[in-house]
Parts: C-alpha cells; sequence; structure tokens
C-alpha cells in the first residue's frame, strides 16, 4: 500500500489518559493506565482476549467511568463524560458487535451519523420546509461524499439487515464519519472479515486519516494489519499496559511476546 | 434519419464533436451519475472539456501519431480523453480496467504507449508496478484524484491540472485547437483495440476514424437512431461494443451516453435512465433472467402463477406480435395486451428496458430460448455479428424480419462470403486497417480477394441470413464422424439459470462430456429454499443433490439434442460440477468472459481423463489468483456423473 510512508503531520497530544484504573466488582478491568494520542495518529490498541481493550475504548468516549485516574481531551480533563458530550466534542465509534439499525436503509443509517448536525426543529424537519430542507440537502451532499468514499454507493438503498458483514463494518464506519469526528474509535474493524475486505478495510481506514485528518484508535486482533496501519501500538494484558512504542519496538518487546505466546513458569 | 447533413462532412471524430457542439450545443452529451445525482455534460461543455484537455496533452508534450493509453471505468473524462487524443492526431487505445498489471504490460509496451489517461489510484498503483518495464510510458494523468496526495513522482498529472495547463496553452495559441483537428483526415487510425487474446497474444488492431464512423453510420442509419436516444455506457471501454455504440455512435448520431455511478449499480442506473437503445453481452441478460427468475420463486403464489401464465401467452405470441407476423389469434392477441399490462409492461420497467426501442446482444452466441423470451416481452432484442477487426459490423438483423437461429442479413456496405471449409469471410469498409506492428498476422487475416477470414463457421439459410454455428476452429467431429460444435452444447447448458459456464468436450474422442459451473446465485437460493446448508462455492457444488439438479438440466438438453439429428450424437454422456468457477484472474475466461477451452482442458486434465475414463470421483488441486494478486490452493474431491441419453429423433420429413 503506497500509503505508508506518506507526509502525514502528525501534531499535538490530542488525548491522554493518566492513571486510568476501572473495576467492576472485584474485577480490575484496567490498573493503571496511562497513554497519548497525538493528533492526525493512527494508534493501535492491541492485547489477548480480556485483556481491557473494549473497555479502555468505552472510558475513552465516556460509557465506563474510570474509578481512578483522568482522561484530558483536547487540553481539557474530566473524571466523567456522558457519551453524548463525547459525540458532541467530535468522537465517534463503530463497535465490536455491529450497532446499526438493521430495518433502515444504508443511507438513513449515515444519515443518522449526521443527527447532531442538525439544527432545524421537530416541526420544520417533519413539513420538510426552510431551513430544515437546507439543512437536509446539505447532509445529504455530505453523506454521498461519505458513499462515494468509502464506495457504497450499490447498496445506498438497501437495508442493513440484508447486507453481508464485511459491508456492515463498513457501513458502520460511514456511521461513525459522518459525524465528522475529529477522534475516530474503531472496535476490531476487521474481525470476520475475508482477506480481500479487510484489505479494502486497511485502504479506507488510512485513506480517512489521510484525506480528513482524523485521529485514529483502533483496536484490532490482526497483527498484520496493526503493523502495517498503525503509528504506535500500546498493548495490555489483563489491565496493565506492558507496552508501548511503534510496531517495531513493540513487536520485539520481551513482555509482549510472552504475553501473546505464553511463557513457561 | 436525423443526422444533419454537415455532420457528414465530418469525417473524424473531434470533427464530429466540434459540430454538434455547433448545432445542438445546449443539448445533453454525456451524463454521469455522481454523489447519487446524475451530473450532465452538454455538447459545448464537452467539447471545451476536450479542447482543454487536448491542449494540455499538447503543452505536455504529445504528438501526432502518439498513442495515449485509457484505463477505468466508462467515464465522461475518459471518453473526452479519447476524443483529445485524437484532435492531436493520436491513437486511443483502451484497456479492460480490471486487468491486473502484468497483463498491462504487454498491451502497453507492445502498442508503443506513451500517455495514459487513468481513472483513479487503483489503476496509478498498477501502472506505477511496472513502470520500471515500460521505458516509452512517459506521463500518467489521473482523474481522481483521492488517495494521491503523497504520490511525489514528477510523471503524475491530475486530470483537473492538465486540463488548467490546456487552458491557459489555448489562450497562448488561441489557433492551436482547430488547425489540429483540422489536420486530422479520416484515413489517420483512431483507435487502437487489442484483441481478446482467445488465441495467442493479443493483437493490437487498428482501426481509422473512416471504417469507425462507417459503421457507426450504418448502423445508425439501419436502426435509425439520432439525437434524443439514450444509452448506459457500462461495458468496458475496450472492447469493440463500446467503442462502435457509446463512443462512434453516439459522435455520429449525437445521442446521449450515460456513465453509471459504478459498476455495481448498473441495474439501478439503468431503470433510472431507461435508455431507449441498449447493448450487452449475452451473459448480462442471461443474469437478468436468472435474477428475475429468481425473485419469482419468492413471489407470493398468486403472482407467480400470473406470471408463468402470462410468461407462457408470451412465449406463443409474443415475438410474432413484435413481429407484426399474421396469423395470431384475436384471442392471443387481447391475452398478449393483458399480459402487457400486468406481466410484461411492469417487467421491462423492473429490468429498466421501458423504453428500450432497439437492443443488441453480441460477443458471443445467444441462446435461441433467452433470446426469444425477451423479444417476447416485448423488448426488441436482436442479434448482431462482428469482431473487433470488423468494427462490430457485419450482419445486422432488420426490424420485423427477425430469426432467432441467425444474426440477419449482411450489413449494407458489406459483403459476406462462405469459404469451402465453412468459414465465414467479409470485406466491408469497416475494417481493420492492420494489426500494429504485425505484417505477418494481417497478411495472414485477409485472402487472396481482400476478405477478411473471421474464424467462425456458418452458412446463409435460403432467405440469406447467416447462421453461425461455432468458431470454425472449435467445430470438431467425434469418433463416429458426427459434427461436434462445443458451443451450441454449452449454449443450451447454459440456458438453464442454475448453470453459469459450461465446458464441452468431444472431439476426436467418442462421446461427449462436460464440465459445469453451477451459478451460485440461482443454486445458492435454491438450496437455502431446500434448507441446504453450503460453505461456499465449492462445498455447494459438491453436494449431491446439486448434482441432481444438474443431471436434470443436462437431461433436458439430452433430449432436445437427440431431437435435431444433426447433432443427436452430440448428447452429453458424462459430466461434472467444477470444484472452482472459471475466472478471468486465471486464465479460464478471457476478459470478454469467453471460455478459453483449450486452456481449461489442459488445466484440468485430470478431470477430462476421469470422465472418459468412467471414473465416479477424482481429486484434483487448483491454484488460484486472488484479486490481490497472491495465490492460493483449492483441492477438491469431485463427483462425475452419468446422464440418461436419448434415442436419436427418427428424421422427418420436412413439411
Amino acid at each position: 500500500m503506497s500509503t505508508s510512508g506518506s507526509s502525514r503531520r502528525i501534531g499535538d497530544v490530542l488525548l491522554k489518559l493518566e492513571g486510568i484504573s476501572l473495576s467492576f466488582g472485584g474485577v480490575k478491568a484496567l490498573d493503571d493506565v496511562s497513554f497519548e494520542v497525538r493528533s492526525h495518529e493512527i494508534r493501535a490498541i492491541i492485547g489477548p482476549n480480556g485483556a481491557g481493550k473494549s473497555s479502555l475504548l468505552n472510558v475513552i468516549n465516556g460509557v465506563y467511568h474510570p474509578s481512578q485516574g483522568a482522561v484530558s481531551y483536547k487540553g481539557t480533563t474530566r473524571r466523567q463524560m456522558r457519551p453524548h458530550e463525547a459525540a458532541r466534542q467530535g468522537i465517534a465509534r463503530t463497535f465490536q458487535n455491529i450497532a446499526l439499525f438493521k430495518g433502515m436503509t444504508v443511507l438513513d443509517n449515515i444519515m443518522a451519523g449526521r443527527t447532531l448536525k442538525m439544527h432545524a426543529g421537530f416541526v420544520f424537519q417533519c413539513l420538510y420546509f426552510g431551513k430544515a430542507r437546507r439543512e437536509e440537502l446539505e447532509h445529504r451532499r455530505q453523506v454521498e461524499h461519505i458513499i462515494d468514499f468509502l464506495q457504497i454507493e450499490h447498496i445506498r438503498k438497501t437495508p442493513v439487515g440484508r447486507l453481508a458483514y464485511g459491508l456492515q463494518k463498513r457501513v458502520e464506519l460511514a456511521r461513525a464519519l459522518a459525524a465528522e469526528p475529529e477522534l475516530l474509535l474503531l472496535d476490531e474493524p476487521m474481525a470476520g472479515m475475508n482477506v480481500e475486505e479487510k484489505e479494502d478495510m486497511c485502504r479506507f481506514i488510512l485513506d480517512v486519516n489521510d484525506e480528513f485528518g482524523t485521529t485514529i484508535v483502533l483496536i484490532e486482533h490482526d497483527m498484520g494489519v496493526v503493523m502495517d496501519l498503525s503509528d504506535r501500538v500500546v498493548v495490555l494484558d489483563y489491565g496493565r499496559k506492558i507496552g508501548d512504542g511503534t510496531p517495531d519496538e513493540v513487536r520485539g518487546n520481551q513482555a509482549v511476546i510472552d504475553a501473546y505466546l505464553g511463557v513457561r513458569h | 434519419m436525423k443526422t444533419s447533413a454537415p455532420a457528414r462532412a465530418a469525417d473524424t471524430f473531434p470533427k464530429l464533436l466540434l459540430e454538434h457542439a455547433r448545432v445542438r450545443g445546449a443539448e445533453i452529451s454525456v451524463r454521469e451519475k455522481d454523489l447519487g445525482i446524475w451530473q450532465s455534460w452538454t455538447w459545448s461543455e464537452a467539447a471545451a472539456n476536450v479542447r482543454a484537455l487536448a491542449c494540455g496533452l499538447a503543452a505536455m508534450g504529445f504528438k501526432r501519431g502518439d498513442h495515449l493509453a485509457i484505463i477505468g471505468d466508462n467515464r465522461p473524462q475518459l471518453y473526452w480523453a479519447m476524443t483529445a487524443a485524437q484532435a492531436l492526431g493520436g491513437v486511443a487505445v483502451p484497456l479492460y480496467q480490471d486487468s491486473v498489471a502484468q497483463e498491462m504490460t504487454y498491451i502497453l509496451d507492445d502498442a508503443d504507449v506513451r500517455f495514459a489517461v487513468v481513472e483513479d489510484q487503483e489503476q496509478v498503483d498498477k501502472l506505477l508496478e511496472i513502470k520500471e518495464r515500460l521505458p516509452k510510458l512517459d506521463k500518467i494523468i489521473f482523474e481522481d484524484p483521492r488517495g494521491m496526495r503523497h504520490y511525489g513522482q514528477p510523471f503524475l498529472h491530475a486530470y483537473a491540472d492538465v486540463q488548467r495547463a490546456g487552458r491557459d496553452f489555448d489562450a497562448s495559441y488561441p489557433d492551436f485547437f482547430v488547425r489540429e483537428v483540422e489536420t486530422g483526415g479520416s484515413a489517420d487510425i483512431a483507435i487502437m483495440l487489442y484483441t481478446s487474446g482467445t488465441t495467442g497474444k493479443p493483437k493490437g488492431v487498428c482501426q481509422t476514424h473512416a471504417a469507425l464512423i462507417t459503421a457507426a453510420r450504418g448502423g445508425c442509419e439501419f436502426d435509425k437512431l439520432g439525437p434524443g436516444d439514450e444509452i448506459l455506457s457500462y461495458l468496458p471501454m475496450a472492447w469493440v461494443g463500446d467503442n462502435l455504440f457509446s463512443y462512434a455512435q453516439a459522435l455520429v448520431a449525437g445521442f446521449t451516453i450515460n456513465c453509471p455511478e459504478s459498476g455495481d449499480t448498473v441495474m439501478t442506473d439503468m431503470r433510472e435512465i431507461g435508455p431507449t437503445f441498449y447493448f450487452a453481452p449475452p451473459r448480462v441478460f442471461e443474469n437478468l433472467l436468472t435474477q428475475v427468475m429468481i425473485r419469482m420463486e419468492d413471489a407470493a403464489r398468486a403472482k407467480r402463477v400470473l406470471f408463468h401464465y402470462f410468461l407462457a401467452v408470451a412465449r406463443r405470441c409474443g415475438a410474432e406480435i413484435l413481429d407484426r407476423k399474421p396469423g395470431v389469434s384475436a384471442l392471443h392477441r387481447f391475452l398478449y395486451m393483458l399480459g402487457n399490462v400486468l406481466v410484461y409492461g411492469p417487467l421491462r420497467n423492473v429490468l429498466g428496458m421501458s423504453r428500450v426501442r432497439v437492443a443488441y446482444t453480441a460477443g458471443a452466441a445467444i441462446g435461441p430460448d433467452l433470446f426469444r423470451f425477451y423479444r417476447s416481452i416485448g423488448v426488441n432484442l436482436k442479434q448482431l455479428y462482428g469482431s473487433t477487426e470488423t468494427c462490430a459490423y457485419v450482419c445486422l438483423q432488420p426490424d420485423r424480419h427477425i430469426k432467432l437461429d441467425t444474426v440477419g442479413l449482411p450489413a449494407p456496405g458489406v459483403t459476406v462470403r462462405i469459404a469451402d471449409n465453412g468459414e465465414v469471410l467479409v470485406r466491408s469498409p469497416a475494417m481493420l486497417k492492420e494489426y500494429y506492428r504485425r505484417p505477418d498476422a494481417t497478411a495472414e487475416v485477409f485472402d487472396e480477394h481482400g476478405y477478411f477470414r473471421t474464424g467462425d463457421a456458418g452458412f446463409f439459410d435460403p432467405d440469406g441470413h447467416l447462421k453461425i454455428i461455432d468458431r470454425a476452429k472449435d467445430v470438431g467431429k467425434l469418433t463416429t464422424g458426427a459434427v461436434f460444435a462445443p458451443n451450441y452444447i454449452e449454449n443450451k447448458l447454459k440456458f438453464f439459470p442454475y448453470i453459469k459456464e459450461a465446458v464441452a468436450f468431444g472431439h476426436g474422442r467418442d462421446t461427449v462430456c462436460a464440465f459445469i459451473n453451477i451459478d451460485l446465485g440461482a443454486v445458492g437460493n435454491w438450496a437455502e429454499r431446500r434448507n441446504l446448508p453450503y460453505a461456499g462455492y465449492t462445498d455447494l457444488a459438491g453436494k449431491p443433490q446439486v448434482y441432481d439438479l444438474i443431471q436434470g438440466c443436462v437431461e433436458k438438453v439430452n433430449a432436445e439434442l437427440a431431437a435435431d439429428p444433426m447433432v443427436a450424437e452430440s448428447q452429453v454422456q458424462r459430466f461434472l460440477i467444477l470444484h472452482k468457477e472459471l475466472d478471468p484472474d486465471d486464465d479460464e475466461l478471457t476478459r470478454t468472459r469467453k471460455v478459453r477451452r483449450g486452456f481449461v482442458a489442459e488445466k484440468y486434465a485430470d478431470l477430462v481423463d476421469a470422465l472418459y475414463c468412467g471414473k465416479a470421483s477424482q481429486r484434483t488441486q487448483t491454484t488460484v489468483k486472488f484479486e490481490d494478486g497472491r495465490s492460493g490452493l483449492i483441492e477438491a474431491d469431485v463427483q462425475i456423473r452419468d446422464a440418461a441419453t436419448y434415442p436419436p429423433a427418427p428424421v422427418r420429413k420436412s413439411a
């Protein structure tokens, strides 16, 4: 893929997690995890099953509230934030298990991603009149750009429930993009895809990062993908951070190798 | 005939474009669906775009006689690039956009391509991959800048930038463009198309403006095409059919071409546009029918009964009514009218064919049953016979004199002769000038009287209609001496929606055997409704139930073959369902999706042997190429079945 080695400018720290701990009863899902994400960066989070990767994403966009530690996003530090506040501040995400509106068309699903950008009143929206109409046209144009970008023209009017898994994943990405996020959280965007679909998805993620300058935090199990895509990688194991650095550094890290391959005790 | 008189004076494509821009500048020349909306360009806008691009190319050093490769889906910008190259006295060389880089290397090198105009990053990446082996390739121009921001190579240029430079150039040398266009003559080579390479390496077929314009004018007059007609341009630009219909005829007649949003949206786009003139290879018509049939199987009972009842009515009298032949009873006319309201009209609408005045099929033989189906529901489908070398212009079927099994009468200005060995020979003004840098091949395809050898076997029926049986070299003989026309058998098999591809063997053998490719869509649907689980093509193809289904199809074909004494001995004795789909990426099909029979026979020699030595199954391994260029291995136990055959029908005296 030719985009690697691109001249993307990695900027300042966009998101910073400091000493995050999260417990569910006696289970420590996250234990004193700190790392930072710079703007325009692709940051991967890896780790064995149950390492706390999804919990970490949930902490970032406010679904879970950490029992200790703080999250600073764009310079403001907070202990607690609710998901809709995160969304308003430019954080969008996709889910490990697809969370689309199955009965709605692809187009409507992506339009739903722009809800936060719609300002016309309820009545005007119902009547498709005045500001609501102008807005809707503008949103539709934005959505069509995303449809074109992700090459899903042919399924524009297809109900999501009828689509293959790989395409649903792509639609979910489209919906997240519709919110024009600054920070995009992708929870296993390539799980369950075949080689070709994975390649397409990789290209889309790189293009999103490149074209829109979106900062991306992604969880992924396919090591080939992670190593190709990401600028820096965080490794979690049993809720603790055991590695952090460029793909090459992480690959050579003994603790990471042990966590993945197991060690003889 | 609506072509205006001055347009007849224009003898090259750029001149035709300028003429249209003058006469009907405000009418729509081309549409493209982009961002969900049909964007359109008038003839004047098209001419301005071509002018800007041509000047830009000239500013970059494009000279008279240079070759410009065009790679991408059907886009207005790429059609304009063809005209722009021709305006400068250059030659357009369209390539198949889905070819892998390696395949392109040969053509780009052979054609001495200096400039390439490509659609997007995907094509640029392919060219970059092979750039080192193409020292002659100078400049690459890409239309869609997405993903291209970090490509720093100095030989890469954005289409819009080239046009911008062109406008500056045009401002400095305002006479340049018109003078270049005027310098061009009808004997110049306009387009070079590569043969699909069913046999050997592809050859560059050089077509002059004169040849293409003659073919286009002949076709337009024959079918009364003119401004106001609409065509959907969705077939590969490298195919002669698209060149004739979307390019040559559009510029001659001045009708509108419509470029679909993407390859996957053609069906929807076609319904939105409602073309009046439609062109598709038989397999597209086949797929459309298969899809309709699948959906009808899932329809409510009442609808299904209605559908099948009226299709039976159409089968009985539809084609006759379309041809306005006498002898259809009043009752049937009434039923057909009713059917037109209830079934045929809505069906045509679903197929996007409500407005179609003329539809053509060519590229391969079409099954008579399939052909008749479309005609019977009121689509004026015709067959066209021709090849890349003859600008796809040899025979045409005149309205109302359509025979299901012939390709029609020789087109105006074309002479057709049958050689002693049955080969069809053609002399026509719309004929290739030469194969590029292949005087040997050029000499070979013309006989001593200047006739072009088509390589097809055929004969004239009593009414003077040409009937093509098969490729001359494919027609073989069984050891019993009976004629073996593999295409004929394969087409019969392929008419079943469940069978996507078939390869028949029999030349030099005592019986006929066949490979079958099932249609994953149709058979998959069939399996689902029987609660038959399957995991992909290979698994489905090996299911005994699927074998039963296909065996039924094969036996029906055998029954049909038995009824015709000419081919009664060609009944399929044994068959197998291939464990993988035949694919152009594996060289099993040509890019136009014709089976390369010899290659398939060689590649699957173990399976062919198993067919003929009576085995019940054969273990086999096949390497496949994935779209990303990697290869993998498919391994399977392929079952072989015997099919029932029927005694030949007694020879009946024809009435």
